[in-house]
């Protein structure tokens, strides 16, 4: 069985990310295991601009930034990269079980693992509106893919039902290509995209959004021909009487994603709730010793620079692990979301002597003006951060100075308060 | 003299702005909570500006489409015939990221270039 420093599953901007810092802190043999044609994950189907101004420090489009990716790990003989390559199974002895047409079925060995597999779109079951089963019912990202790389498109007459921002992007890019997108609709009385998608993607091209409107019935037998659409109150139940039709002959959806754990769910990796994603500590380590996460496996992200930024802490630490540098931990803190804050990467940090500097990143249950975000322990307040705005679909960041973790112990509270 | 609600998209605030133009000129904005807002809605209100990003044909290579984007911002009431203009272009592979696909497209002073590389496949 060949043997490896970091086996990483996936290879997109989180694996890419991941398999260089890994090398540029010491691993010496990497390997990258992909199961689509090419790297660079759903980017290569991103084809808008708006990635990389974080963590490159300039407007890529999607592509573009997994070609900044590939570039740092290309052309290295430490970096392995496998694609057509499908992970069967990770064990919790680190092994990794894959197939691909070259090799057939094989088995390798990592002193360490990093899991990097993103997230998947909800599907139409997972909504459950009531209708037939026609043909003309899409994912948002199922359709990107088939116009901007496949070379076709799903439908004419479109109605997006979700405001997130593949919804939006996808709304404008079905217009540009001659499509009629009669209408986005919103279940909540709040868009969950950007600002700049409402405007650039929406309101230039005069495209009506409904917010607090749902889809009660999608129309047709063998195709679609129309959804029924109705008001919904504070507790996003329809209003009878407010029930409306919109002629289209395709529905997208754009009605949130899901991190795909099915590999790490039976390696035994304890997931947590809310975010759907492995429970880790700061360094992106699993419950299982050496198996390491991150990315939208975790917990999904709305910015690509924040999964590059999060992978490169997982590349670092499973590195070092590899190499028996990891400092051992004094002090095991559990990180808590209260009072408005959803959920919080990590959940647990695992301190060695001294403390460590480290990034918390969350989101909060509902969009908030001039807040507070507090980080306590027994009480007292150890670090906080002004907001002017927060929202449920922009992650926010609080950095923990490593003196500031050194005092802490047993549990830490993430909450908001009104400033 | 007449007002133009708009939303500034410069950061997460997403500020809503009220814009007051006579005869098409910019006289002033309120709502906005910095420079950055002011300096947009004025930019917005007498020349908007858009990235244009979209795909050509490819032959030759591992996918059919071209992912391209422009090389700076074009009037936004130009997008559309830009896109219809690169509806009807295609090129052949190899093609490497930041080639030119069109030069100064309809004029406008714009490149716009391949977004990715696109290796040639034989078949």
């Amino acid at each position: 069985m060949e043997q490896y420093d970091v086996v990483i599953v996936g290879g997109g901007p989180g694996g890419l990310s991941a398999a260089y810092s890994a090398y540029e802190n010491g691993a010496r043999k990497i390997l990258v295991l992909e199961r689509d044609r090419e790297l660079g994950g759903i980017l290569q189907q991103c084809i808008h601009n708006g990635f990389g101004l974080h963590h490159f420090k300039q407007e890529l489009t999607g592509p573009g930034y997994a070609d900044r990716c590939i570039a740092l790990i290309k052309d290295k003989p430490e970096i392995t990269c496998l694609v057509d390559t499908m992970v069967l199974e990770v064990k919790d002895d680190k092994t990794v079980t894959a197939v691909n047409p070259e090799k057939g079925l094989f088995t390798v060995q990592g002193k360490t693992v990093i899991l990097t597999m993103g997230c998947r779109e909800r599907t139409r079951g997972a909504i459950r509106t009531a209708g037939e089963r026609p043909a003309g019912i899409f994912t948002a990202g199922a359709a990107q893919r088939m116009v901007n790389m496949e070379g076709y498109l799903p439908g004419k007459k479109i109605v997006i039902l979700g405001s997130g921002d593949i919804g939006l992007i996808m709304a404008r890019r079905m217009t540009l290509e001659g499509c009629k997108v009669q209408a986005v609709c919103e279940i909540c009385p709040y868009s969950n995209g950007l600002t700049r998608n409402m405007v650039q993607c929406l309101y230039d091209f005069d495209i009506p959004l409904y917010l607090s409107h749902t889809i009660l019935k999608i129309k047709g037998k063998d195709r679609v021909e129309g959804v029924t659409i109705a008001k919904v109150d504070e507790k996003m139940r329809p209003i009878p009487g407010t029930e409306f039709e919109i002629e289209c002959d395709t529905l997208l959806l754009s009605v949130g994603l899901i991190p795909e754990n099915e590999l790490s769910r039976v390696a035994g990796v304890e997931i947590a709730p809310f975010t759907n994603g492995p429970k880790v500590d700061q360094h992106r380590q699993t419950n299982l010793p050496g198996i390491y996460a991150a990315g939208n496996v975790v917990h999904v992200h709305d910015l690509v620079d924040f999964v590059s930024d999060e992978a490169d802490i997982a590349g670092k630490f499973a590195a070092l692990e590899a190499q028996g540098k990891l400092a051992p931990t004094v002090q095991t803190v559990a990180v808590r979301p209260v009072d408005g804050v959803r959920t919080c990467v990590p959940q647990v940090l695992h301190l060695p002597e001294g403390g460590e500097a480290t990034r918390l990143f969350m989101r909060v249950g509902a969009p908030a003006r001039k807040v507070t975000l507090e980080v306590k322990c027994g009480g007292e307040v150890l670090v906080k951060r002004v907001f002017p705005v927060v929202k449920p679909s922009e992650m926010i960041t609080l950095d923990l100075p490593a003196a500031k973790t050194a005092l802490m112990s047993g549990e830490i509270t993430v909450g908001l308060k009104q400033a | 003299m007449e007002t133009k609600v708009m939303n500034c998209i410069m950061c997460p605030m997403g500020c809503e702005m009220t814009v007051t133009m006579e005869h098409g000129k910019f006289i002033s904005v309120t709502g906005n909570t910095c420079p950055r807002g002011a300096k947009y809605a004025e930019q917005e209100v007498t020349d908007p500006k858009r990235m244009l990003t979209t795909t050509v044909r490819v032959h030759g290579g591992l996918l059919p489409l071209l992912p391209v984007v422009s090389a700076d911002v074009l009037p936004k009431g130009r997008v559309k015939d830009c896109v219809d203009c690169l509806r009807r272009v295609e090129v052949q592979a190899p093609v490497q990221a930041g080639d030119v696909v069109v030069k100064d497209i309809l004029g406008l002073g714009v490149d716009i270039l391949a977004s990715r590389d696109m290796e040639s496949v034989v078949s």
